[in-house]
């Protein structure tokens, strides 16, 4: 499956986005679809290779979805990594898109559960209207 | 899985095709092949050998005896066709046999396929196998081997002529492409002979097909 994301739709999802950074106080968010590639990132991400960091988020998602099935669940839908001072929390939108927050000591993981929380729905909104509306022939 | 951002297409006005400037396209190209054919090679060699502005870094997760036990991955951008910055990110999958759910992960959103079979006479079996599971994998996902942008590599070359039986090349086309027909070639990725020439074919087949995509999308939206 293809998917097209027009100039305005990225404009929505950086919205989002945007709004997630600075209100949960995380220093940047990246959308990457399940295939690996990156849609779109905002906020302070100098140095990271988001590149290589979307093609590994999709890689550990679909690892672990492989362990929820062993144990009987269809998936985990949020995952979350804690270094000594980056940490980066990842929540499954849909079936197709993956939000990764990275966020710091500035900030807790509570304020960044509630903040992800309150955007999930409207980026679904957008997202959905997306595969809706936009795919693409298979061949 | 291709993404595009259109700045002028979804409004009111669809604007014909060579409008869509200033825009990128990302494409996944996977290196399939049985266990040790040279897949993270054919990357090493192509990593090598690129210049910097226009690679990323190459990301391996393999484990201790060199072999891959998730994926490799390095993304590079061609410049541009027809006003669109083209990105393909190359992946390879691990090719032993047991590690098929990987396999099928890598596949996720897959837009072109290189093939790498290995030309020792030892693993002829392996090979077919693993196309076979190529095969097998795609039609899981409902795409057919026939139908997706494939190149075919048949790899390690350099040792013809050494103490190693290898298979002649008309052999492996009989074994491997006689139904797909799809462009081949002999290459060493250890001496890189052949591999840009395998890359260049592979990015061409999927723009090319992208490029017919985004005919029909365009004609969808009109």
């Amino acid at each position: 499956m293809n998917i097209i994301i027009t100039k305005k739709d990225l404009e929505r999802i950086d919205l989002c986005l945007n709004k997630m950074v600075s209100s949960a106080r995380a220093h940047s968010a990246l959308l990457i679809d399940r295939s690996g590639q990156l849609i779109t990132h905002h906020g302070n991400t100098p140095g990271i290779d988001v590149l290589s960091l979307s093609a590994l988020t999709a890689a550990n998602f679909g690892a672990t979805a492989e362990i929820a099935r062993i144990l009987g669940e269809e998936e985990f839908t949020l995952l979350f990594h804690k270094g000594k001072t980056e940490n980066v929390y990842f929540s499954a939108i849909g079936e197709h898109v993956i939000l990764v927050t990275l966020f710091d000591d500035n900030t807790s993981l509570g304020l960044i559960r509630l903040q992800i929380n309150k955007i999930i729905d409207e980026l679904s909104g957008i997202l959905s209207s997306i595969f809706e509306k936009r795919k693409a022939p298979v061949n | 899985m291709i993404l595009l951002w259109l700045p002028l297409w979804g409004g009111e006005h669809i604007m014909p095709f060579i409008n869509f400037s200033k825009d990128e396209i990302q494409c996944k190209i996977v290196y399939y092949g049985p266990g040790f054919c040279g897949k993270t090679t054919n990357l090493q060699y192509v990593y090598g050998q690129t210049n910097e502005e226009i690679k990323g870094k190459m990301v391996s997760i393999d484990t201790k005896g060199d072999r891959t036990l998730f994926f490799d991955f390095l993304s590079l951008n061609l410049g541009k066709i027809r006003g669109f910055d083209i990105r393909v990110q190359l992946y390879t999958v691990p090719g032993q046999v047991h590690y098929d759910a990987t396999r099928k992960l890598v596949l996720k959103g897959v837009d072109g396929v290189v093939f790498v079979g290995d030309s020792l006479k030892v693993q002829r079996k392996k090979n077919i196998e693993s196309l076979i599971n190529l095969a097998k994998n795609l039609a899981e996902k409902g795409i057919s081997v026939r139908s997706i942008p494939l190149v075919m590599q048949y790899n390690k070359r350099d040792l013809d002529g050494t103490d190693s039986e290898i298979l002649p090349i008309d052999i492996m086309e009989k074994d491997l492409n006689s139904m797909l027909k799809v462009p081949s070639f002999p290459a060493s990725a250890l001496k890189g002979n052949g591999v840009f020439e395998t890359l260049r074919e592979i990015s061409k087949l999927v723009v090319k097909d992208v490029s017919r995509k985004i005919m029909v999308l365009d004609k969808q939206f009109r």
